[in-house]
This record gives structure tokens, C-alpha cells and sequence, in this order.
């Protein structure tokens, strides 16, 4: 009896909760694979895709999101397997998903951490509280492909953000494989979409992209693109996350930093009186 | 209206000197290069003082000094010794606060009312409560051993010298940085005399510095690489050159820009109230307010009534001397700032809006407009689209909630919005859906130390005031 033959996976872009190709028609072989070369165009659906998302995510209860960030959590764990078959060494798989379990406990207290009743002097409701500031795009790091992948993610998005990742252009299956996950975890289509490849072909479009509310540098290690970036970020005054260390830790406690950086602060104020 | 006596606030209070030098490392001098300009009374056009115009090379001393001071002194020092400083500068503000409030009425042109009963009690406060903090940073929530990030530059617009003064200086030296302030150009005086109050609370030599200047001084400032943070609130424009400059830096950078408030007023408001709150939304300050309720958003059924009780109002407004106690509405700060005012009233005329103004008699020196309205204002017109800092009110309808919000978003801006209705469900269904930094529910223009303030989108990011407010000065 002969030896069954193995049926190969396609991998495309995430953008809008489903699996497109680039529009350009375009791959590149990386890991074994072809994998989709995302355009500027492909870049730009994809800030449609996050904008047309952020009404329902943001307007979402937090303890809706938390639940749908912990239950992309257990399709992880479900799929270490998968990912270590991609060269994604198991401890990484691990600390991957209890990064997302961290976070995902964070959608419900993050308000009452970072906002709070201000005590004015005079008879007046006063309270600030945290949003989420709109569409984030995110370069995310080289490596460590999945757990910098998630490490960027998860903050920009348990807070009520949308987000468009440029992933890892040297290890972009773990970025695929990671979005079979979140189409798998109730996540409404559009909160999150991954591009592959080129970062200095999608990374200058997202920064400029008038549509686009903040930027995440972090996987961006060229200074002078990191330098580029940041000025087409100012056109329209996008929060700005510079690049991380060449020597970050992605493993350490992550703190609040992330989360707040792509946070706005509302307050609000009332008269007292009868 | 009723004739009222003139009530003038004395000047005699103020002592001017005929020239101010740069204040750096604890002492006034003169500029390297020996450039001036002259601060004068926008309401009279009177020549206040000769002000020192820093070059680069003054700069460079003041970042020097600065740098000095955090190395030596205010970065070793005990955040329990920083509160003590901070404290004696608040009282000396509250002892002062006569001269301070004179004086900023006298150079900026706002009316006396205001910069007593306004600027300086919030200036005051807002030193009082960030030296609570300096010796509390550990529990301010940001980790437990946040720390000064260095030297700052802060540069400051006109429309509140000594506020913005305060929102700058007093957390970024609770939290442990040194600073160089670069007032406007227009309005340095009050930022001279607070160096004096530095001096006489004997605040260590360098922490303080004030470098005068136009936009070339407050350019050569935020570019220095001896800088660790910048800090600017004024106009989007220079915003984002800003931001673009401090690209591929570490520097840390807040921003406080424009804004195009939508003030939205219901059908089941309470009508007057809602009217005090349109005015001083919008003619508070002459409207030289980033945070100014400068678009009226009135629900289509009651906007006849709205606009009949605002006109009433608007009569009733006095416009003049900004040293007569009876003032509601002074000077505009400068020659060019009238001008952009004329010229964007200009354009709404001719993009078909229709303006109104009491009838108002202005003095004939100095720089004067009068309260004006806008209807039949459409979103495409200039005036409902560009931040005019000016007493001039855009007005537009509304038919449903969901209306309203989609129209105060529309703008690029983000920075407040206000609230009429007696509805609370809708107050709060509203609150949530306006992108804006601060949200005024029946009142507007309340400001206060404890309440972070800061934009949404284009209005800048970073908050001042509150806990929020110590964040932009530390590494956490």
C-alpha cells in the first residue's frame, strides 16, 4: 500500500476574518512555503477591514472580550502541536498562550487600573476613563515569531482596538497559523488582520494611512525606516510606539505600558445639584 | 444694556521693568546675540517691555543648566524636599496672585474677571496638587519606582500664559525633571515674573530656565539633543512639525493642539442654562480656547428658541478694557491672531453662512471683534471645519441622537465636547460615542488640577492634569 499523499496548505493574509491572497497575485517562498507578498493595496483593505470592526469591538462589553480572548487561548493550546511542527519551539507555544490568558483577564479591569473618580473643587461628577484609540498598526517583531506576535496583539486589542500586523517577513507561518486560531475564537472578522511580507512595502503605507490611529513600531529594526515611519506618523499625529530593543525580552511581565500606550483618556464631567 | 460706571482694576499693583532679560541657571541675562522684541498691550497697542529674543546659543546654556540642575540637585534630592519648593511656589502664587492676575490681563488682553477669578486660583491649585505627588510617585500606578526622564522643553501658546505655564512646570518638577519654558511671544510677562517667584522661593539655580522667543527659539528648544522630553500645546500645525522633528529620537513628547468642539444642545435642555453654557463655551477667554465649544450642534425643534434666547444674551455682553471688572469679553491677543479671526468670518460670509453680532461698540486702539454667530452653517464650511480661536460661533442643526454624534465627530480634531439634556441615559449613551478628550455634560469649560485633559486624533496626545498628568514626566 503506498504512502498517502500529504495535502499541502495554502498561506494567505487574514484581512477581514477570511483568507485572501494578495490582490497584486504576488508570493514569496519563506519556510518551505509560498507565502502571500501583501501590497500597499493589500495594506489599505486591510485598515477598511480594522476601521469597519472597531464600532462593534470597542462598543463590545469588556467581559465579552475578555471571554473571546481567553477562548483564543484554548484554540491555542489546542494547537501547540501545529506550531511547534513549524519550528516554534513548545516553551514559546507555552508562554504564548499564557500571555494571551493574561491578557484576556485584563479587558475588565483595565478601566478601573488606569481610570478613575477625580475629586474636583466644586460640586461636580468628574471621571476619567480609558478607550481604546481606534485602528493600531503593528510591525510586529522578527522573533520570537509567536510570542512577539502575541506580546504586540493581545494589549492592542483587549482594550477595544483593531489592529493590522505586518508579520515577522523571516517566520510569517506562525503569524498564518495564529490567525486559523483567532478566526476559530468567536473574534469578530476585521479586530485583527495579518499581513506577510514585506515590511518596508506595507509598513510605510500604514504609516501613512490617514485612517490609521496609532502605529506600533516593534518589530521595525532598521533605524532609519523606524525614523521614516515615525515622520509619516506625524501627518496625522498617530500615538506612536517606537522600536523595541534589538536585545527586548519578550518573555519578561509585559507591565501595563503596552495596553496604555493605545489608550485615549475621556473625562467626564456633571454638575451635582437637585 | 445698562450702563455700568467703569470699574478699572488698578495697574499700580504691576511693576514693570522697561526690559526683561533670559532667565537661566537661576539668574536674568542678556541673550548672546542681543535680540529683542516687544511685548505690548493687545488692548491698547501700548509697548509693555523689551523682552530678550533667545538665540541657539541661549538655548544651549538654558539646556545646559537645565541638565546641571537634574544631575546635581533636583534628580538627587527627595521627592519629600521637591514638595517643599513646589509648595512655597504655590503660595507665592496665591500672595502674588493680584500682580499675576493684572499683569496677565495686561499682556494677553483677557478681562480681569477671568485671569482673578479663572487662571490664577487654577494656576495655584495646580502647583498645590502636583506637589502632593512628588514625594507619592511610587503609588501614582505607574510601577513601583517610576522615574524623571530629564531635561524637559515646553513650549506654551498665549491664550493662557501662566495656566499653561502651570500645567507644564508644576508635574514635570513633581515627577523630578528640570525644565527650559519657552513662553509665546506675545505673552512672556507673567512667565518672567513666576522666574521671580522661582528666585524668591529659592528653587535651586537651573531648575527652572525661561528662554523668550518666537518660533525660531521654540524650534532651536524642542530640536536640542540634550533635551529628554518635549511638551507643547498650541496649534496642530506646529504639532506635527514636532512631531516629525523628535522622529528616530528618544525623546518623549506630549501634545496639546486645536480643536473644533461640538457643543450639542437638546430639545428637552434647559434652554437658559444651556445658552450660559454656549456663551461661555465659546466667548470665554475671547474663544482663544483650544477646548472652545466653537460648533453649535442645536436639535432642529428647538434651534429658533436656542438662537433667540443666544442673541438676547449676546447683547448683553460687554466687550472692552480687560481691567474694568465689568468685562466679559477683552482684547484679541495680536494683530495677526485678529487677522485670521477676520478672514475665516470673511470666508464664512462668502461660503453663504449667515453672521450675526450685536451691536457692539469696540475701542478704537488695540485689537478688538465682536461676539459673532454663524447660521446656516453646512460641515463643509470653512468655519465648521477649521479651528478659528476667535469669539466666532458656527451653528447647525440636528434631528436625532445618533445625528448629532456623527456630526461632532466629524472633524479631525478630538479634544472636548459638550452635552445639553436633562436625559441622563442620554448623557451617557452620548459621552460614550463622542471622540474627545473631555466630555462637558451640562457645563462646559470646567477645568480643574485633578482632571486629566487631552485629545483625541489630531488634537494632540499625552494628558495634563491628574494622576494622567504625571505620566508624560516619568519612565515608568
Amino acid at each position: 500500500m503506498s504512502e498517502r499523499v500529504a495535502v499541502r496548505k495554502t498561506y494567505k493574509l487574514f484581512i477581514g476574518g477570511k483568507f485572501p491572497r494578495s490582490e497584486s497575485g504576488r508570493s514569496y517562498l519563506v519556510q518551505s512555503s509560498n507565502v502571500s507578498l501583501a501590497s500597499r493595496k493589500d495594506a489599505r483593505d486591510a485598515v477598511v477591514a480594522a476601521r469597519a470592526a472597531v464600532k462593534g469591538w470597542a462598543g463590545a462589553t469588556a467581559y465579552n472580550r475578555g471571554q473571546i480572548l481567553y477562548r483564543a487561548a484554548e484554540m491555542l493550546e489546542g494547537r501547540r502541536e501545529q506550531f511547534v511542527a513549524l519550528g516554534v519551539p513548545g516553551d514559546e507555544v507555552d508562554a504564548a498562550v499564557d500571555r494571551w490568558v493574561w491578557y484576556a483577564g485584563w479587558a475588565d479591569k483595565l478601566a478601573q487600573v488606569y481610570g478613575g473618580a477625580n475629586p474636583v473643587a466644586g460640586p461636580y461628577f468628574n471621571i476619567s476613563a480609558p478607550e481604546p484609540t481606534g485602528v493600531v498598526a503593528v510591525v510586529a517583531p522578527e522573533r520570537p515569531a509567536l510570542l512577539g506576535l502575541v506580546s504586540v496583539i493581545a494589549p492592542a486589542i483587549v482594550s477595544g482596538n483593531t489592529v493590522v500586523v505586518a508579520a515577522s517577513p523571516s517566520e510569517p507561518l506562525a503569524a498564518v497559523t495564529l490567525a486559523e486560531v483567532l478566526a476559530t475564537s468567536d473574534l469578530p472578522g476585521g479586530v485583527v488582520n495579518i499581513l506577510t511580507g514585506a515590511i518596508t512595502e506595507t509598513a510605510p503605507a500604514l504609516a501613512a494611512h490617514m485612517d490609521v490611529n496609532a502605529i506600533d513600531l516593534s518589530g521595525v529594526t532598521d533605524t532609519s525606516l523606524a525614523t521614516d515611519l515615525e515622520v509619516r506618523a506625524a501627518e496625522n499625529l498617530k500615538r506612536v510606539l517606537r522600536p523595541a530593543p534589538a536585545d527586548h525580552d519578550w518573555s519578561v511581565d509585559p507591565g501595563l505600558a503596552r495596553m496604555t500606550a493605545l489608550l485615549e483618556t475621556k473625562t467626564v464631567w456633571h454638575p451635582k445639584g437637585v | 444694556m445698562f450702563e455700568y460706571a467703569p470699574a478699572p482694576e488698578s495697574r499700580s499693583v504691576v511693576d514693570l521693568k522697561p526690559s526683561y532679560g533670559l532667565f537661566i541657571d537661576g539668574t536674568f541675562v542678556d541673550p548672546t546675540d542681543g535680540g529683542s522684541f516687544k511685548s505690548i498691550n493687545p488692548a491698547s497697542e501700548e509697548v509693555l517691555a523689551e523682552i530678550a529674543e533667545a538665540g541657539a546659543q541661549d538655548v544651549e546654556r538654558a539646556v545646559r543648566a537645565a541638565r546641571k540642575a537634574y544631575d546635581k540637585v533636583w534628580g538627587p534630592m527627595s521627592g519629600r524636599d521637591r514638595a517643599k519648593y513646589l509648595y512655597r511656589i504655590a503660595r507665592l502664587i496665591q500672595e502674588r496672585s493680584r500682580e499675576l492676575a493684572v499683569l496677565e490681563s495686561l499682556d494677553n488682553g483677557k478681562p480681569i474677571r477671568e485671569s482673578r477669578d479663572v487662571d490664577l486660583p487654577l494656576v495655584a491649585a495646580h502647583f498645590f496638587y502636583y506637589a502632593g505627588w512628588a514625594d507619592k510617585l511610587s503609588h501614582a500606578g505607574f510601577g513601583p519606582n517610576p522615574r524623571p526622564i530629564g531635561v524637559a522643553a515646553q513650549v506654551i501658546p498665549w491664550n493662557f500664559p501662566l495656566l499653561m505655564l502651570a500645567w507644564k512646570i508644576a508635574p514635570a518638577l513633581a515627577a523630578g525633571n528640570t525644565v527650559v519654558l519657552k513662553p509665546a511671544e506675545t505673552t512672556p510677562l507673567t512667565a518672567l515674573l513666576f522666574a521671580e517667584i522661582c528666585q524668591q522661593a529659592d528653587l535651586p539655580a537651573g531648575v527652572v530656565n525661561i528662554v523668550t522667543g518666537a518660533g525660531d527659539t521654540g524650534r532651536a528648544l524642542v530640536e536640542h539633543t540634550g533635551v529628554d522630553k518635549v511638551a507643547f500645546t498650541g496649534s496642530t500645525e506646529v504639532g506635527r512639525a514636532i512631531a516629525r522633528s523628535v522622529a528616530g529620537t528618544s525623546k518623549k513628547l506630549t501634545l496639546e493642539l486645536g480643536g473644533k468642539a461640538a457643543n450639542i444642545v437638546f430639545d428637552d435642555a434647559p434652554i437658559d442654562q444651556a445658552v450660559e453654557g454656549i456663551v461661555n463655551g465659546i466667548f470665554f477667554n475671547q474663544g482663544h480656547v483650544c477646548c472652545a465649544g466653537s460648533r453649535l450642534l442645536v436639535q432642529e425643534n428647538v434651534a429658533d428658541r436656542v438662537l433667540e434666547s443666544l442673541k438676547r444674551r449676546m447683547a448683553q455682553l460687554r466687550v472692552g478694557d480687560p481691567l474694568d471688572k465689568n468685562t466679559d469679553v477683552g482684547a484679541i491677543n495680536s494683530a495677526a491672531q485678529l487677522e485670521r479671526i477676520r478672514e475665516l468670518s470673511d470666508a464664512g460670509s462668502a461660503e453663504g453662512a449667515e453672521r450675526w453680532s450685536p451691536p457692539c461698540e469696540l475701542p478704537e486702539r488695540g485689537f478688538w471683534f465682536a461676539p459673532t454667530i454663524f447660521t446656516g452653517v453646512t460641515q463643509a464650511h470653512r468655519i465648521a471645519r477649521e479651528e478659528i480661536f476667535g469669539p466666532v460661533l458656527s451653528v447647525l442643526t440636528f434631528r436625532t441622537p445618533a445625528e448629532a454624534v456623527e456630526k461632532a465627530n466629524n472633524t479631525p480634531y478630538g479634544l472636548s465636547a459638550g452635552i445639553w439634556t436633562d436625559k441622563g441615559s442620554r448623557i451617557l449613551w452620548m459621552a460614550d460615542r463622542l471622540r474627545a478628550g473631555v466630555v462637558w455634560a451640562n457645563t462646559f469649560n470646567k477645568f480643574d488640577p485633578t482632571s486629566p485633559f487631552g485629545g483625541y486624533k489630531e488634537s494632540g496626545y499625552g494628558r495634563e492634569g491628574g494622576r494622567h498628568g504625571l505620566e508624560g514626566y516619568l519612565n515608568v
